[in-house]
């Protein structure tokens, strides 16, 4: 097992690194001098090469990239060229939203979508099982940021229940930061719940099928007994599988999903960055993202192999 | 296919893909207004039979637009799939006959691809490039390159042990005419089941791409633009929205019925375990 983690680690860490090393390549290939453009096109060539010597530009490639990912592994992303504020501080304060934002729909797709997945794999062939399927199918269809103008127009205009958008500061009023998140991580949960179903579904119909269900029902169980006892936890295997990868799309789910909720998420910190050119703002911000998704599927895996002793052995994935 | 047919779901999905498809293709010769004519003492016009869907806040005509944007919508998840298809097939056929280096290259490569969701491809690519729907086009084929080259691995392999390949090899076959002539026909059922569902996914990235502007820029339109325009009205004029947004469910839900069609009506087999059709 330890041998196993080790491995996975070291994988993890070499996709970091070639991940780095691309984002870092493609944004040095960019036209243009982030000096030249934080000074304007009436700046002297002499407060040009001045700015770029303060900004360590004149420092060739190789040794900016390792002194950057350096700083990265103490906790420096550099400083914005455009809000003169700490990269890492800017990101930080992003991630209070995008990351609860994430949580919280995971949450709701999993509290959603097993339930119903098991409902429909225990009435399989009936009515209900074919209700919760075609729902699931049309939920897998639905773009979840349409999905959160719907949730608006009803929850927020049509009932008043909830603010239409915006969002105020976990520190001033935690229960208006909360009720701020319930519309968007419903949005963002409805396909991932719907997906959530039907591989639960999957999963379980095919496992009930195992010769160990007939044991356990052999044994003296009922159906319902042997399937919650033994089925469901073995058809999690595939679930859980599922569950690190769409926690990753969530993540990104969440830059489109904030902009119909005007909420100040990593997406729109994103976007500034871009239009300002912020190129160091932007290698940031996507490497934290990049290191959001690699860590959940290392971590979907470890805890893969925790559940399932066999998949320790296997040398090959 | 005669067999193909009498699967109903298949039927069903494929005939509602093709009508979608068809309104795109029609919208290249005909619109019943110039997608781009701004006309605004006409904005936001209930339909009508002179705008059967009404006009947009620029006063420009729905249907035009959904035509035209069902059009893009379509030829950016395609070509997005054939991307993905182009790249992905041979590397994974390349990582089942190899093996060894080769299949663990591969391996890792897909791992790390997967580390970039579409979202995140595009803004790396807006950023080197500035906004445009071939932004869109390479980070959803950029996603699908892995998809297709686990798939294509992964149907290579069952057969790659099957007698009739060794029989190849013992002939003189190289491993790369194995791939081709025993292996990427034997896989060609599991590519284009998963490339409907590519496709679908394909169509609500391309929206999502859209609506937050990495994507298709005007004066091109496509689905997910016209839900960007719509965005800041969409309080008051909800039906700006609504045409839209059904319009993208409704192709993403035929195509995935009949990418379900397709491999129940492929492979029988996958079909036990699921009795219900249209799930």
């Amino acid at each position: 097992m330890i041998l196993f983690t080790l491995r996975r680690f070291l994988g993890f860490a070499a996709t970091l690194l070639v991940a780095a090393l691309v984002i870092f390549w493609l944004l040095d290939l960019l036209p243009g001098d982030p000096a030249q453009f934080i000074l304007g096109i009436n700046a002297t060539p002499d407060s040009v090469a001045r700015l770029r010597v303060q900004m360590g530009l004149d420092v060739p490639a190789p040794e900016r990239f390792v002194s950057w990912v350096w700083g990265m592994l103490q906790g420096d992303f550099g400083m914005s060229y455009t809000q003169r504020a700490p990269v890492a501080e800017l990101i930080w304060a992003r991630l209070a939203v995008t990351l609860p934002l994430s949580i919280f729909a995971m949450v709701i797709s999993i509290v959603v979508g097993l339930p119903l997945g098991i409902l429909a794999a225990r009435r399989r062939g009936k009515l209900l099982d074919t209700a919760i399927m075609v729902t699931a199918q049309t939920g897998v269809a639905i773009p979840n940021f349409w999905f959160g103008m719907l949730l608006t127009l009803v929850f927020a205009v049509g009932l008043r229940w909830l603010p239409p958008g915006g969002f105020t500061p976990w520190n001033e009023d935690g229960w208006a930061s909360l009720r701020g998140l319930i519309l968007p991580s419903l949005a963002l949960a409805l396909p991932q719940a719907s997906i959530l179903a039907r591989v639960m579904r999957t999963a379980l119909v095919d496992v009930t099928g195992q010769d160990y269900i007939r044991t356990a029902r052999a044994k003296g169980l009922t159906m319902g007994e042997a399937v919650w006892r033994h089925g469901v936890r073995n058809a999690l295997l595939p679930v859980l599988t599922i569950l690190g990868l769409q926690f990753a799309y969530l993540v990104a789910g969440t830059i489109i999903v904030e902009n119909v909720f005007y909420l100040p998420g990593l997406g729109r910190l994103i976007y500034t960055a871009i239009s300002e050119r912020d190129l160091i703002l932007v290698r940031g911000a996507t490497i934290i993202l990049i290191v959001t998704v690699t860590a959940t599927m290392l971590l979907t895996d470890i805890a893969y192999a925790l559940v399932d002793p066999r998949l320790r052995e296997r040398s090959t994935p | 296919m005669k067999r193909l047919l009498s699967h109903p779901s298949l039927v069903i999905g494929l005939v509602a893909t093709l009508l979608f498809l068809a309104i795109g293709l029609l919208s290249l010769v005909w619109t019943p207004y110039p997608i781009a004519q701004i006309d605004i003492p006409r904005r936001f016009l209930a339909p009508s039979a002179a705008h059967w869907l009404g006009t947009d806040n620029l006063g420009r005509d729905m249907l035009s637009l959904i035509m035209a944007g069902t059009w893009t919508s379509f030829l950016v998840a395609a070509v997005a799939m054939a991307i993905g298809v182009g790249v992905g097939v041979p590397l994974g056929l390349a990582a089942a006959a190899w093996g060894g280096p080769v299949e663990w290259l591969v391996l890792r490569l897909t791992d790390f691809v997967f580390a970039f969701p579409a979202v995140i491809a595009a803004i790396l690519i807006t950023t080197l490039i500035g906004p445009g729907a071939v932004n869109a086009i390479v980070a959803i084929g950029i996603f699908n390159i892995p998809v297709f080259a686990r798939v294509a691995r992964g149907g290579a392999l069952s057969i790659a042990t099957l007698d009739f390949v060794a029989a190849g090899r013992l002939a003189g076959l190289g491993n790369m005419l194995i791939a081709w002539r025993h292996l990427l026909p034997n896989v060609m059922s599991l590519i284009i089941v998963q490339g409907t569902i590519q496709m679908s996914l394909g169509i609500l990235s391309e929206a999502g791409l859209s609506y937050i502007g990495l994507g298709t820029q005007p004066p091109e339109t496509s689905l997910g633009l016209m839900l960007k325009d719509a965005q800041s009205v969409f309080l008051i004029h909800p039906w700006l929205t609504m045409v839209p947004g059904l319009c993208i469910v409704l192709i993403v839900i035929a195509l995935n019925i009949a990418g379900d069609g397709l491999r129940d009506a492929i492979d029988p087999r996958l079909r036990q375990g699921n009795p219900n059709v249209l799930a």
